[in-house]
């Protein structure tokens, strides 16, 4: 009998990256819900002590952190349904765009992260980058996957679902139609895909959320300014 | 085997790098070694790592993988002696995400302290300091990380700790000594004591002599 837990968050797009990963594979999992800001579970405190934080997956008890790692630990261990590609030249390319998003998310997020003179270097750093995200990482593609959907674009899944909403709670955008025509047909393909489409948290809820998220950064980079 | 063609593109002085070299010579694979000028990068580079423009990339049969820890998962999965990452799944969520830690967080918090100054390195050296008492909890005494052989961890966290041991003395900020950190200060010369590693260090005068003068040229 094998027992998958996860915890999480109900907004966090590494999370969800996870959430759709076991989905795909048809994977009995129980969520459980953390509350991040008040109190932390004992059961995350312990399975994850270095990081403290969500996605973790416990399967048969055993902790996992990491949503990237997360990812590569389900597919190895239900191989059906696969969500890398099998040649190792092309896994390794699915790794190396993961890995790029990583990297580069201070500086994607810079633009919900920061304030003034850097959130604009910011803003002008993550549209260079989604240019060579879509140049080299997605090219003529219809999912970063290829014909179908694999873990880099669940591992991109916050553009197509969540960056649009941070983009109105703060009120700057990343992310034109016009200059990322290939980038935004992916968004669209996304998000249409039936597990993607059942499974994002409620917009309005995201907006509030990211809308307060923002005023409460707004008053800690004030306040950190003022002393 | 088919004759296969492995290049490795590289800067002598870059610890990533070295991860590669040493998983190359751990699994036995003859490759052809380039250096690369990063002032002035050779125009196959670009062409081969356009997005990064950095170093390592590895070409294999004419097809480049950027990223020391995805080329070091391409080479295990390539070659399958002595393997470098656990079998069990779970083992090697262990070890990917220790190998992530010290590439996200470790290393670059040591450089922070190496690059900044006064109020700046003060706060830095608090944060690595935090980051390699995370390592040091995890090791213990185990001589390597995931079982009886080399593997990604071992090779990524001595790695790591050589280069800052060179660095630390050059900046003359002591970070890692026997007293504060005696399991990872232990890993030091126990890398020494394996032919792979210390054959593909570069010699510590040599490192040495490079951070100074970086550092005399950023100033």
């Amino acid at each position: 009998m094998e027992e998958v837990k996860l915890l999480g968050f109900w907004s966090s797009p590494f999370v969800y990256r996870v959430k759709w990963a076991l989905k795909h594979k048809d994977v009995k999992y129980e969520y459980l819900e953390e509350d991040l800001w008040n109190k932390k579970s004992d059961l995350l405190l312990r399975s994850n002590p270095v990081q403290k934080r969500v996605p973790v997956l416990l399967h048969d008890g055993k902790p996992i952190a990491e949503s990237i790692v997360i990812l590569e630990y389900i597919e190895e261990m239900w191989p059906h349904n696969p969500l890398l590609p099998q040649d190792p030249h092309e896994r390794a390319m699915a790794r190396y765009w993961m890995k790029f998003g990583e990297d580069k998310a201070p500086i994607l997020l810079g633009f919900y992260l920061n304030f003034g003179e850097e959130q604009e270097k910011n803003v002008k750093e993550a549209k260079e980058l989604l240019k060579i995200l879509e140049k080299h990482g997605l090219g003529e593609n219809k999912f970063f996957g290829g014909d179908e959907i694999g873990l880099v674009d669940f591992a991109f899944g916050w553009i197509a679902c969540w960056l649009e909403v941070m983009e109105e709670a703060v009120g700057v955008k990343l992310s034109e139609a016009e200059s990322l025509p290939r980038l935004h047909e992916w968004i669209e393909n996304f998000k249409k895909v039936p597990l993607i489409k059942e499974n994002t948290p409620d917009r309005d809820r995201m907006l509030s959320f990211y809308k307060q998220r923002r005023e409460q950064r707004r008053e800690s980079f004030i306040s950190s300014r003022a002393s | 085997m088919a004759h296969e063609e492995v290049k490795l593109f590289g800067m002598w002085s870059s610890p990533f790098v070295r991860i590669v070299e040493v998983a190359l010579k751990i699994k036995g694979v003859q490759y052809e070694y380039i250096e690369e000028d990063l002032q002035n990068k050779s125009s196959l580079l670009l062409k081969y790592n356009p997005v990064y423009k950095k170093v390592p990339v590895l070409l294999h049969n004419g097809k480049p993988i950027a990223e020391s820890l995805v080329i070091v998962e391409y080479i295990d999965e390539t070659w399958k002696d002595n393997p470098i990452l656990p079998q069990d799944s779970f083992e090697r969520a262990q070890a990917r995400f220790w190998a992530k830690l010290i590439d996200d967080k470790c290393m670059p918090s040591l450089w922070r302290v190496f690059r900044s100054k006064d109020n700046e390195q003060e706060k830095a050296t608090e944060e690595a300091l935090e980051n390699l008492k995370i390592l040091e909890n995890e090791l213990t005494d185990k001589r390597f990380f995931g079982g009886e052989t080399i593997g990604l961890v071992d090779i990524a966290a001595k790695i790591t700790v050589y280069w800052v041991q060179v660095a630390q003395e050059v900046a003359g900020v002591g970070i890692i000594s026997s007293q504060n950190f005696p399991v990872l200060f232990k890993w030091i010369d126990d890398l020494l004591s394996c032919n792979v590693l210390k054959e593909t260090m570069p010699p510590k005068d040599k490192l040495a002599a490079f951070f100074r003068t970086h550092s005399k040229a950023s100033k």
